[in-house]
């Protein structure tokens, strides 16, 4: 049941790491892609998203750098650590475990 | 491109946040809503929009909050040179400075007015809520407060007392005093003064009616030993000790308003009582009530004024004949009870040597001096007690309830708190707008509960019983505002200090972490809100004890079996002159008494729907507690000796007795068990006999007949009485016992007997039965007056009418304490299932049946309840030993009672869930996780 929970809570954080686990992000790119790829379901602005980016920094589970690019302003980028890869492949699979729960009870068609 | 690095720079600025860090947040932020705004033009916004929609997310206050906590957690933790204790300190000393600081509290309580007026519904049932508390409380108090706490009225209260002669050695207490005793008392140095007081009923003639009117006997000294003057006129001379009555009284106001139409001319008029003049010196001023133990010898009418010997009483008064009831007296100045009672219990020793023969070794005849105070209030004390105590608890519950309002309340409010505490306001200063918040609301509140009060006031004197004494005392004052006062702030204290507790440990990560589900409580919240319910419950299973135990122990003495029927049966009463001269009595001797009678009798029994009349002493109307033993002046209280039996043994006893005339046995259904009833041939001039109940029997001749048995009174010169019958034990004399030993005496052999009441029993017309014994009585003599009509089912009833006042107001208020006790459940569960609609949802969706989170809801109020319960249960005990004076019958630990309220609480608690729990099953598992 505590996994279930910390889930819920959880879940931001999962999207936050997946999305920077392979490559390193911006804050607004990462707020962007949520947004599209949900279809606009999922939605984080400037107040929510920052705080959450200031705490898993603060955990240690991703690193923040600034990075000058060419043509661009300095920007500052977000990047998995490794011990957020760790927590990731540990919610990953959790997670999935209770979507398929989820779905069995509820009926959802695999074929 | 609007430049947002102002805007974000004057949010976090109040974080005080790190420089570097905070310039890198600046431009991270800044960049992202520069992005933002892009996109958003590129969508085709217009600029103006764009440039609002950005600084309306920025108002999300959550990253503040967010921030401000990991900075701060930062610091506490890595600051090397932090030290937790010092900050403690200096954080508690300012936090008492800004408590106190007096512009903020304005500050604060306009604030919280702005908010109660923007919350009316909130406010007008937390009011309510408070106002009825302490409307009730204030009620109750101010009964105690005019009964119990104020000083007599009369100056320097605290000297008077009331005098008493107990003989344990008999079983008797408070006999009286005998004229030389209290020659002796007054003549000790203890007192300033002493008098006795005799109430009696007399006959004021020479109206055009004549009327009874409540007579009062006391020393000349009387008025001067209170310390009260009259209105008008006189009060008596207290040097004046001429033998008999003195030809003079003193008239209450009343009475001088109602019977000489305020006459400004009337001292020196005459007044008749029974056959003698007497000239008004005085009239009292209005309000004064005599300082007496019943409401009839507070509302004295008339007071005459005697030493106590001389025609119609002895010349020459014996030591051991103690006719004068209740003495009153005054201490001397700076003498307090305890050194006069010691001083007293020496003069009583004393005496005891100088009289061997009138203070026998086994009478242990002692002098107790009592607090005139404690005499007057006697024993409503403790019933007072009770339903202050009772009121108490329902203003406490009260109070719970509205705090546990206030906590549902203070989630939705959060935010506002979470604002205030980012734009700089601390902890206590949050708390204390909440304290000041409740504090002005339960302000309201009491002021709320004064105006019902006072509105309704004329209606609650009302159903005090008016034996209840100083009733006119009460009245709100200033000690009441006081009382009012203090409560409704202690009222908001207790109330807003679980709200304002939480308000000051406010948790912002956590709030921040529930971000998406609007207002939800802590579990901090959560629990203190189940320890008000717990509590509520508690104190609502002691009133529901105290109130059922009260309850059980009226409908057990509702229920005594009385051993008489008064049913149909009514007395009237009536009383024969007694004249100061004895030669020129009409009703002298026993023979001329029962003459008038038998007349009497003979004349009622006529009546319609008279089927049987008697008559009898006062003291033969059942249950009738308020005239004792009218007969006292001139009978004593009746100590008997046994024949054959040592005088001087401990067979001497004082022992309950009337007089009545044959008829009386059988109209109020008492049985005979053996020997036989009066009959005809016991005249004045055969034998005295007397009719004994069982208890009387069986105390005195345990194991032998008492049938023929002979005993008589131990005033010198006295006949044998020879015992010819026993009947069963009726109860009355008291409700509670039944076997208080008692004796009757043929009304026909018994001279003395002035004070009479005729017993009618048939479908009577009480409306119009008294006059039509008025018509009768008064045409054998048109002298003697007729009051005092009452149904024995009224007598019985006035007898339990304190009783029932506690009882009913107590279960009132416990019934109160149920419903705001379910209330509070009811809000507590609702409250866990509305936070827990998520995990119900997946419950559901996971498999559950409805069944089980029914099941586990109902859990959960019940464990708040038993655990409740148990607590109570242990407060029950104490409170129900401490009131067990005022039961009858019932145990105060009666398993059934303690047992049955628990389970009544238990079912209560069971309801109340079942609604949220209820509303728990019906989650919809889809909604629930989408929501997640």
């Amino acid at each position: 049941m505590t996994k279930l929970n910390q889930l819920k809570k959880g879940s931001a954080e999962l999207l936050i790491l997946s999305l920077t686990e392979v490559r390193a992000r911006h804050g607004y790119e990462i707020s962007k892609i949520i947004g599209e790829r949900s279809g606009g379901e999922l939605r984080f602005n400037a107040a929510s998203l920052y705080p959450l980016l200031y705490r898993l920094e603060q955990r240690g589970w991703i690193e923040g750098r600034w990075v000058e690019k060419a043509n661009q302003r300095r920007r500052r980028y977000y990047r998995a650590t490794a011990a957020g890869r760790k927590i990731l492949s540990e919610q990953r699979s959790t997670w999935s475990t209770f979507v398929a729960a989820v779905n069995q009870i509820i009926g959802a068609d695999y074929a | 491109m609007p430049d947002w690095r102002l805007e974000i720079a004057r949010r976090l600025a109040p974080l005080q946040l790190d420089p570097a860090r905070e310039s890198s947040l600046i431009t991270e932020l800044a960049q992202h809503l520069d992005l933002h705004y892009e996109d958003m033009l590129a969508d085709g916004a217009a600029e103006e929009d764009a440039y609002r929609a950005i600084l309306a997310g920025l108002e999300d206050d959550d990253v503040l909050r967010e921030l401000r906590n990991h900075v701060n957690e930062q610091r506490a933790r890595s600051s090397p040179s932090y030290d937790y204790q010092a900050t403690q300190k200096t954080n508690a000393r300012k936090a008492i400075a800004e408590f106190l600081k007096t512009e903020t509290l304005l500050q604060d309580l306009r604030y919280g007015l702005r908010i109660l007026r923007k919350s009316p519904g909130f406010a007008a049932i937390a009011i309510l809520t408070i106002a009825l508390g302490i409307g009730a409380t204030t009620a109750i108090f101010s009964v105690v407060d005019a009964t119990l706490l104020h000083p007599l009225p009369y100056p320097d209260p605290e000297q008077l007392v009331t005098v008493e002669d107990d003989l344990p050695g008999l079983g008797a207490q408070d006999v009286g005093l005998s004229q030389p005793e209290w020659q002796d008392l007054q003549r000790s140095g203890i007192f300033e003064n002493v008098s006795p007081t005799l109430f009696d009923e007399n006959n004021l003639t020479g109206s055009s009616k004549p009327a009874h009117v409540r007579l009062l006997i006391v020393a000349p000294n009387y008025f001067s030993l209170l310390g009260v003057k009259p209105q008008l006129g006189r009060a008596f001379n207290p040097t004046d000790h001429s033998p008999g009555l003195i030809l003079e009284v003193v008239i209450s106001d009343g009475v001088w308003k109602r019977d000489f139409g305020s006459d400004p001319h009337i001292l020196d008029k005459s007044l008749r009582l029974d056959t003698d003049l007497y000239r008004i010196v005085g009239v009292m001023p209005p309000g004064f009530d005599a300082p007496g133990r019943s409401i009839e010898e507070r509302n004295i009418e008339v007071w005459a004024a005697t030493s106590f010997y001389g025609a119609p009483m002895p010349d020459h008064p014996p030591r051991n004949r103690r006719g004068l009831a209740t003495a009153i007296a005054r201490l001397k100045p700076g003498l307090t009870i305890a050194t006069a009672q010691s001083r007293v219990d020496a003069l009583v020793a004393s005496l005891q040597k100088e009289f061997p023969a009138d203070y026998p070794k086994q009478i242990a005849w002692t002098v107790r001096l009592v607090p005139l105070k404690q005499t007057v209030v006697g024993n409503v004390r403790q019933s007072l007690i009770l339903l202050l105590g009772a009121v108490g608890l329902v203003l406490l519950i009260g109070c719970v309830n509205v705090a546990n309002l206030l906590l549902a309340r203070a989630s939705g409010r959060q935010r506002e708190m979470a604002i205030r505490q980012a734009i700089g306001a601390g902890p206590v200063r949050l708390a204390r707008q909440l304290l000041t918040e409740c504090v002005s609301l339960s302000v309201l509140g009491g002021i709320t509960g004064l105006v019902i009060l006072f509105c309704l006031k004329g209606l609650l004197l009302r159903i005090i019983p008016e034996s209840l004494p100083r009733l006119n005392e009460i009245s709100i004052n200033w000690a009441i505002l006081l009382f009012t006062l203090i409560a409704s702030l202690a009222a908001g204290v207790i109330f807003g200090l679980a709200p304002a507790f939480d308000a000051g440990r406010l948790n912002l990560t956590h709030m921040l972490k529930q971000e998406g589900r609007g207002s939800t409580g802590s579990s901090q919240q959560t629990r203190t809100r189940r320890v008000l319910v717990v509590t509520e419950f508690a104190l609502s299973l002691v009133l529901m004890v105290c109130a059922s135990l009260l309850l059980r122990s009226f409908w057990d003495l509702l229920n005594a079996p009385l051993g008489f029927s008064p049913q149909n049966v009514m007395s009237i009463r009536t009383r024969l002159p007694y004249p100061n001269d004895p030669s020129t009595d009409k009703y002298r001797t026993a023979s001329q008494q029962a003459h008038f009678v038998q007349e009497l009798l003979r004349r009622t029994r006529t009546l319609p729907r008279v089927e049987e009349a008697a008559v009898g002493d006062p003291a033969s109307i059942p249950l009738n507690l308020s005239q004792r033993d009218l007969n006292l002046i001139t009978d004593g209280h009746f100590f008997f000796a046994i024949e054959g039996r040592d005088t001087r043994s401990d067979q001497t006893a004082a022992v309950e007795r009337s007089r009545v005339t044959p008829e009386y046995f059988h109209l109020l259904g008492i049985p005979l068990l053996r020997g036989r009833l009066f009959n005809d041939s016991d005249n004045d001039e055969a034998p005295q006999v007397a009719v004994v109940n069982e208890a009387f029997a069986r105390t005195y001749w345990p194991t032998e007949n008492p049938l023929g048995k002979c005993f008589k009174s131990t005033r010198t010169g006295s006949p044998w009485i020879t015992i010819v019958g026993v009947i069963g034990n009726a109860r009355t004399e008291s409700l509670a016992q039944a076997n208080v030993p008692k004796i009757y005496l043929n009304l026909y052999q018994a001279s003395g007997a002035k004070h009479l009441a005729i017993f009618l029993r048939g479908e009577l017309d009480t409306g119009a039965i008294p006059e039509q014994v008025r018509e009768q009585v008064q045409s054998i003599d048109p002298t003697l007056p007729v009051f005092g009509a009452q149904t024995l089912n009224d007598t019985v009833s006035a007898y339990l009418a304190e009783r029932r006042f506690s009882m009913e107001m107590v279960a009132l208020f416990a019934l109160t304490a149920l419903l705001l006790a379910a209330l509070g459940i009811y809000g507590v569960i609702s409250y866990v299932v509305s936070e827990r609609t998520h995990e119900f949802g997946i419950r559901l969706a996971l498999g559950a049946q409805s069944r089980s989170i029914l099941r586990l809801v109902l859990r959960q109020g019940l464990r708040l309840a038993i655990t409740g319960t148990a607590v109570g249960l242990l407060g029950a005990l104490i409170v129900s030993n401490l009131m067990a004076g005022l039961l009858y019958g019932v145990r105060p630990t009666d398993p059934v009672i303690f047992g049955g309220v628990a389970l009544l609480l238990l079912a209560v608690a069971v309801l109340a869930s079942f609604v949220p729990a209820w509303r728990a099953t019906k989650v919809d598992p889809m909604f629930a996780l989408r929501d997640a």
